[in-house]
């Protein structure tokens, strides 16, 4: 029993420090450091050595003093046997195996005895690399969208690992795919463009769907029944299939390449979901405090101003960011729609930059971060609210 | 008593709801059912613009004194396909300005100028030209000619408004050798997206549902590739697996795993040999679905962490009584309690994902072995530029996704509104 779970704690502790080693390594690359080997071996063997080590002494040691030791000799041996490497590098190393000797601190013989240790074992150290392997796989692509927006081409052309950023040199330089893109591209235009379709899309939205889904909240009417049903399905339709009616309708009427086209299709398409997130909220409302409204004499009008609206606020705020975030994302009419540059939103914009094939990547980067940055702020700073958000409306996608 | 008061209840809700049913129905339902109109119909992307006649109006002086002029309007019908029948013109003179030996065509009421042309066939052009002259020999200002607009109109066929119908653009969609080839990556893309999506999520979604130390900001950063805007992310991922200094083939390069790059999303096939067998891997189509996981693992997370908080915590104290370690734990507690839940997303995402158009538009094109059934539409309907076809071909795309409706309302409708 005790050997069982003594060798899964080692190899699981040392792949999952040998992982991780590799991984810093990894990122270190991306600094420009120019390593060609991860000794995947070598350091795995190093971190069974060193995990062994630990459970060996077990508490015998004061725990500070001992992970603060076994660190810096583990540190030291790392450097000594693998390639030369910039001190910064190796104090992440020390910092690496700090922060995971730590982590072993509760694991000695008498920990590895107990019952069914192996099994929880395995399961924390999966926990851990779970951690790590989402964290790197969601930031990653949003790290090299940002460190390569202030790159300059030929740095990209002679080292492409070298991401690092020149901060030796002055503001304007280390921005420069910045001022490019807002001053040859002209995307303050196309900024002003996506905001206004979004937030137009979000009021227009509101404006069309608190009344209806009160209507199907509170009202008796004939075909009430088929109506909710019939907003789930057709909310299910793609816009892949609405695409060429609505395009040759558009071209006919002379709605393509405008805003207003836009604003029209991005309202239609958003409206079942904000109408069945909206009439969810609203059945939850008790209908006492309506009827109070009734009796002082209020029309519908009224109670929806007056009574339904400040009650619901959470709710519209849900919507109004899901609406909000799909209007601001949206690509696909946007590609059909607008041909004209002056009428490009953001997504549409960076597609355009892509079609000459001659344009540098760091300005594409820099157009993206321009695009996800305030989505993704929103996002942090109103995060109940659009994940409430998302979880109504993420029937669609 | 009570009957007034239900009726005008439903007045009511017919008003309020009138403006989103409208909408909704313009934009929606109305489309769905052109679609089907068009999909009959041999129509190209420049069938779309009807013919208009055009006209562009130039001043020119033939005296001194300017007491007489001439107007010379250039005529044309802005369609170089189509006929333009029954054209009529009128332009308005300035006061005593009367025109001399007016074209047969044309007849003078002051102070307007109004002309017949006829039928005017495709590509038509002709300088018109009238003669105009002050009744009192003053002088004419040419800027009050040039400043009056000319009214023109004529009578031409839309082509999406006549009945002539062909059964052409379905032939041409099933009959295609590629159809079964198309429906298959659709499928592959679509069933493996989806599945791989909702295997990622459930892990996700148990790992949040553990305390660890920043678990709030974990769960905020597992929302973020679903949150941003699909074109930064699809050319973000298109520049990290670029073959020529792409970072992850310059990564895999520099520390030896490959020898050369390998161009993930511009190459159909990946050849292997195991045991003497040569498997041929979709290599860009993998690369796809890869990048749909990621961005969609986010919601199934999202969905299952909803569900997951929703257990009973007994549940799992009697297990702990019992003994029973954590993976005893997931496959007997866990798995059975979100097995609604999941089947619930499976189909929602299968549903999505096989309409899904943007992502594999912006990695690929629907080159090297991507084209699926939304980006066929995209281009038959653009890139070829054959509307009618394009709409056939979303015809099927509705027909398949209806069969899916049924079977999703069929199987698990009743579980949907339970949750």
């Amino acid at each position: 029993m005790k050997f069982k779970s003594l060798t899964i704690t080692l190899f699981a502790s040392s792949i999952f420090l040998t992982i991780n080693i590799c991984i810093w390594k990894i990122l270190a690359t991306l600094q420009g450091v120019s390593f060609t080997n991860l000794n995947f071996n070598l350091n795995l063997s190093l971190s069974l050595g060193l995990t062994l080590i630990f459970i060996l002494i077990g508490k015998r040691f004061n725990h500070i003093l001992k992970i603060f030791l076994l660190s810096l000799s583990f540190t030291i041996i790392y450097t000594f046997l693998n390639e030369s490497s910039p001190l910064w590098f190796s104090a992440g190393i020390f910092l690496l195996i700090l922060f995971f000797t730590n982590k072993l601190k509760k694991y000695d013989f008498k920990y590895l005895n107990q019952d069914f240790i192996s099994e929880k074992i395995v399961f924390e150290f999966l926990s851990l690399f779970a951690i790590i392997f989402f964290a790197l796989v969601i930031l990653f692509p949003f790290y090299i969208m940002f460190v390569t927006s202030f790159k300059t081409q030929t740095a990209l052309l002679i080292n492409p690992l070298d991401l690092s950023i020149d901060f030796s040199k002055n503001i304007f330089e280390i921005f420069k795919s910045y001022f490019v893109i807002f001053k040859t591209y002209d995307f303050g235009r196309y900024i002003l463009t996506s905001s206004y379709v979004s937030i137009g899309t979000v009021l227009i939205t509101l404006l069309f769907a608190i009344p209806a889904a009160y209507a199907v909240a509170r009202l008796n009417f004939f075909g009430k029944t088929f109506l909710s049903t019939s907003i789930l399905i057709i909310y299910m339709f793609p816009a892949i299939v609405l695409v060429i009616p609505l395009y040759t309708v558009f071209s006919q009427l002379g709605l393509r390449n405008s805003v207003e086209g836009l604003l029209i299709v991005y309202t239609a398409t958003t409206l079942p979901v904000a109408i069945y997130m909206l009439q969810g909220y609203f059945k939850s409302i008790p209908k006492e405090i309506e009827e109070a409204g009734l009796i002082d004499g209020q029309n519908w009008f009224g109670i929806i101003i007056k009574i339904i609206i400040p009650l619901s606020l959470p709710a519209i705020a849900s919507v109004s960011l899901y609406v909000f975030m799909i209007a601001w994302n949206e690509f696909l009419f946007s590609l059909m729609f607008l041909d004209n540059p002056k009428t490009f939103t953001l997504s549409r914009a960076i597609n355009h930059l892509t079609g000459d094939a001659e344009t540098p990547r760091q300005y594409l980067m820099a157009g993206s971060v321009v695009v996800t940055l305030p989505i993704l702020l929103i996002f942090i700073y109103f995060e109940k609210y659009l994940v409430s958000g998302l979880t109504a409306g993420s029937v669609k996608g | 008593m009570s009957t007034t008061l239900s009726k005008i209840e439903k007045r009511t809700a017919y008003t309020l709801l009138l403006p989103a049913v409208c909408l909704v129905f313009a934009i929606i339902l109305f489309p769905i059912f052109a679609n089907v109109w068009i999909s009959f119909k041999e129509v190209g992307l420049k069938d779309i613009r009807i013919p208009e006649p055009r006209a562009k109006k130039i001043v020119k002086n033939i005296q001194d004194n300017n007491s007489e002029l001439k107007i010379i309007y250039k005529l044309r019908n802005s369609s170089l396909i189509q006929d333009i029948r029954e054209v009529r013109f009128s332009d308005r003179l300035p006061k005593n300005v009367e025109p001399v030996n007016l074209d047969k065509r044309c007849e003078f009421k002051s102070p307007k100028v109004k002309c017949f042309f006829g039928n005017w066939e495709a590509g038509y052009r002709e300088n018109f030209e009238i003669f105009v002259k002050d009744k009192n020999n003053d002088t004419i200002n040419s800027k009050d000619i040039k400043s009056n607009k000319i009214n023109l109109n004529g009578k031409s066929n839309n082509i999406l408004l006549t009945t002539d119908f062909t059964l052409k653009n379905f032939k041409n969609v099933f009959m295609n050798n590629n159809f079964f080839e198309l429906f298959m990556t659709t499928f592959y893309f679509t069933f493996f997206g989806t599945l791989g999506a909702i295997l990622l999520g459930i892990f996700a979604a148990q790992l949040v549902n553990q305390k660890f130390y920043g678990r709030t900001f974990m769960r905020s950063i597992l929302l973020f590739p679903y949150v941003g805007p699909v074109v930064a992310l699809a050319y973000t991922w298109t520049l990290l697996l670029d073959p020529n200094s792409g970072t992850i083939n310059s990564l895999l390069v520099n520390y030896g795993v490959i020898e050369k790059p390998i161009n993930l999303l511009g190459q159909k096939y990946l050849i292997f040999n195991i045991l003497g067998f040569e498997l041929k891997l979709r290599l860009a189509l993998t690369t796809v679905i890869f990048f749909e996981i990621w961005r969609y693992f986010p919601l199934a997370f999202l969905f299952i962490l909803a569900r997951l908080q929703a257990i009973p915590r007994d549940l799992y104290e009697a297990a702990d009584v019992d003994g029973a370690g954590p993976f005893r734990k997931f496959f007997y507690i866990t798995l059975p309690q979100i097995t609604a839940i999941l089947s619930i997303l499976f189909m929602i995402r299968f549903i999505w994902n096989f309409n899904k158009f943007e992502d594999i538009f912006l990695l690929t094109g629907g080159a090297s072995g991507t084209l699926t059934l939304p980006i066929s539409v995209y281009q038959q309907g653009f890139a070829i530029s054959n509307i009618g076809m394009g709409s056939a071909v979303s015809i099927v795309i509705v027909l398949l996704l209806i069969t899916f409706m049924i079977i999703y309302f069929r199987l698990i409708g009743k579980k949907a509104n339970e949750i």
